[in-house]
């Protein structure tokens, strides 16, 4: 048993994971199989982590979160949680692998998962022209007419982000305007390459193999246009990654888990919660990572009213790779 | 990085497309972090199963013609070929036991 795992390796996870550390908690972070260091994995020029003058690439900076963690004693497991008990004085949390960790402490810190248009054919045609990862993909559409659907930071992040590839980048919005920040907004109007369609919503995907078109709905007078496409690049949002925790967690009204106040507590004692998986509003690697912080010092203050014999059975073995 | 081997656009048809194996295609490129996730789940699935699947890795970037051939427009793609036929593909960094769940019929 260990006093304290975290689940989760975006800014949340791995400044909790730092903070913890450092106190001597020896956390076990679990990290996921292939969604390590979370969003900023599939992102490329972060300019506003404080501290990187001319920015940093979003994997490096989650790399080097890692190896901060690392440093001073975290551990980090790279696979999936696929079930957690959290409501005993001991916590468990259970791996893809089938190994059983223990804890007295736990922070949660999943982030959020992208979501979907919940329309026919998109899952069909993902990987296919419907993408949710315009720097993965962004390069197969070189020379292409392509759309990103969504009005916010990430929708004209992407679609600026494209304008280097594709010929012609329409951004799809289902309201007369975004809300994305004025900077974000002003990049994306005065690029060329873009061209807006507001009150639009795609109805329809079309394509055999490949995306040929999509089918737009006008959300003002209901009439209906195709418009031919190569891709379509879905950055309408994320929710909250609450699943293995439903019905043992409270969530708020927005999905996300409900905490007690500024703090990370959730309302299971020795649980809390940090990062995008609280945050229905800000959702910044900066507001993460001072999330994190605070998970980490509310753990760090639970355990240190832990009884001493219960202190004393949670010594770190390391998981053996 | 990666054991696993890489072939080209030069090499695809012999080495791919006419081999007597079961041989899987990890098309990736540097600039992609999903693929970094998946590579050594890859190299995993191919030392445990070494009489049934080959795994080989092939970097679009650098190979641009087998990557159109095969209308990639995603990546991490993972395209499996028997006897030069093209039989299987699978789509994005999944976990292990998902990526074993797709290859099931190859590793049986």
């Amino acid at each position: 048993m260990r006093q304290l795992i975290i689940i989760g390796s975006g800014p949340a996870g791995y400044t909790a994971a730092i903070y913890a550390a450092r106190a001597n908690l020896a956390p076990l972070v679990i990290a996921s199989s292939v969604e390590f260091g979370g969003e900023l994995m599939k992102t490329t020029e972060v300019e506003n982590y404080p501290g990187f003058v001319d920015g940093i690439m979003g994997p490096d900076l989650m790399m080097n979160m890692q190896k901060q963690a690392e440093r001073f004693g975290a551990e980090i497991v790279y696979d999936d949680v696929t079930s957690v008990e959290l409501a005993g004085e001991v916590k468990k949390v259970t791996l893809g692998n089938g190994d059983v960790h223990e804890a007295l402490a736990i922070i949660y810190a999943t982030g959020s998962a992208y979501r979907k248009l919940g329309i026919d054919d998109e899952t069909r045609l993902s990987g296919y022209g419907v993408s949710w990862c315009a720097t993965c993909d962004g390069a197969f559409f070189r020379q292409k007419e392509i759309a990103v659907v969504g009005g916010g930071d990430s929708a004209m992040e992407e679609a600026t982000f494209l304008t280097r590839f594709a010929d012609k980048v329409y951004v799809i919005h289902r309201k007369d305007s975004l809300r994305a920040s004025k900077a974000m907004q002003d990049r994306a109007f005065n690029d060329p390459k873009i061209e807006f369609l507001f009150n639009k919503e795609v109805a329809h995907i079309y394509g055999d193999q490949l995306v040929t078109g999509v089918g737009l709905l006008d959300t003002v007078d209901g009439s209906e246009t195709t418009l031919d496409l190569s891709g379509l690049f879905i950055a309408i949002g994320a929710d909250p990654r609450t699943h293995l925790v439903h019905g043992q967690l409270d969530l708020t009204e927005f999905g996300t888990i409900a905490v007690d106040g500024r703090s990370s507590r959730t309302n299971l004692t020795g649980v809390f919660a940090a990062g995008d998986v609280i945050d229905p509003t800000y959702r910044q690697a900066v507001t993460a990572a001072g999330s994190g912080t605070v998970a980490a010092l509310d753990a760090e203050h639970y355990l240190a009213g832990l009884p001493k014999e219960l202190i004393d059975k949670a010594t770190a073995q390391p998981v053996s790779a | 990085m990666s054991v696993a081997h890489d072939v080209t656009d030069a090499t695809f048809a012999d080495e791919v497309l006419n081999s007597g194996d079961t041989i899987m295609v990890d098309f990736w490129a540097e600039w992609c972090g999903p693929c970094r996730a998946v590579s050594p789940i890859l190299d995993a699935i191919a030392a445990e199963n070494p009489d049934k699947i080959k795994i080989v890795k092939l970097n679009v970037d650098d190979n641009p013609q087998t990557a159109m051939k095969y209308q990639i427009t995603s990546i991490p793609a993972m395209k499996v070929f028997k006897g030069g036929e093209l039989v299987k593909t699978i789509i994005g960094a999944k976990p292990k036991p998902a990526i074993e769940a797709d290859l099931a019929e190859f590793l049986a």
